[in-house]
């Protein structure tokens, strides 16, 4: 039953995102539109990967919150690498080390582990687990992230998921 | 109001040609390939993200600001990916990183 509801909120997203991509909104294009989220819809099912997580959760209010704390960070990093990259005078000092990530999840480890790389100055390179190896380019950048406080707020974000 | 949405499009376009610049040259300045990846980082995000938002001004409410939308969406995805993906695969052929010595106390 609950598969059947993910199938069909599949369908409407992708149907939806079709309708936002053509422009185009003559009847037997509408019908090929159709057909081709169908013939997903089908693949999927037969791949069997119709479950929770290709529930289409990017319009929650809470992962739109992440997303804007997310933003303001990249934006704050971004500036940070930025003069270290244009002043010689300030230092680097990459180091590398290991981040224990506490999400219960896989997205979320994934949502975390991303993030991590997104942001300008930190690289997650290895995932064993819940044990993260992450390069960064200065030690403060490092000690910013041991903190953990991107690690608390993608706990609170993965309740959603 | 043309004029307004003009200025901010276009300080957005300077804006993420500075940053791919800064980020390009971040790649010839850093010592080593995992610090280099840093420095595509800004590319990735600031750079790629301001002349999107940009070209979104020029677009006002059309499809092509949803496509533009999407496009930055998808690029938030793949960005870390492709970088994770590289740093995975230079720690697996044991290439070794730079690394400040000096502890922090």
């Amino acid at each position: 039953m609950g598969k059947l509801r993910h199938a069909i909120n599949l369908g409407l997203f992708l149907f939806a995102l079709w309708l936002l991509l053509s422009g185009h909104y003559t009847p037997l294009l509408l019908l090929l539109g159709t057909v081709s989220t169908l013939l997903v819809v089908l693949l999927t099912t037969r791949a069997d990967l119709i479950d929770r997580e290709i529930q289409p959760v990017l319009i929650k209010p809470s992962v739109l919150l992440y997303w804007a704390w997310l933003g303001r960070e990249i934006v704050k990093s971004n500036i940070d690498v930025s003069r270290r990259i244009l002043n010689p005078t300030l230092p680097i000092s990459p180091t590398i080390f290991t981040l224990r990530a506490t999400q219960k999840t896989e997205l979320g480890r994934v949502t975390y582990a991303n993030s991590i790389t997104l942001v300008p100055g930190t690289v997650t390179v290895d995932v064993e687990e819940d044990l993260f190896t992450v390069h960064a380019l200065t030690q403060e950048i490092a000690a910013d992230l041991k903190r953990g406080e991107m690690n608390r707020r993608v706990c609170e974000v993965e309740k959603v998921f | 109001m043309d004029m307004v949405l003009a200025v901010l499009s276009w300080s957005c376009l300077l804006g993420g040609a500075i940053f791919l610049l800064i980020g390009a040259l971040g790649v010839l300045r850093f010592p080593d390939f995992y610090t280099r990846l840093h420095a595509v980082s800004v590319c990735d995000t600031l750079g790629a993200g301001l002349v999107l938002a940009g070209l979104m001004l020029q677009g006002g409410f059309s499809l092509v600001t949803v496509k533009l939308l999407l496009m930055f969406y998808f690029m938030m995805f793949t960005g870390p990916t492709a970088v994770h993906a590289l740093a995975q695969a230079a720690m697996q052929g044991k290439l070794q990183a730079v690394v400040d010595e000096h502890e922090p106390e």
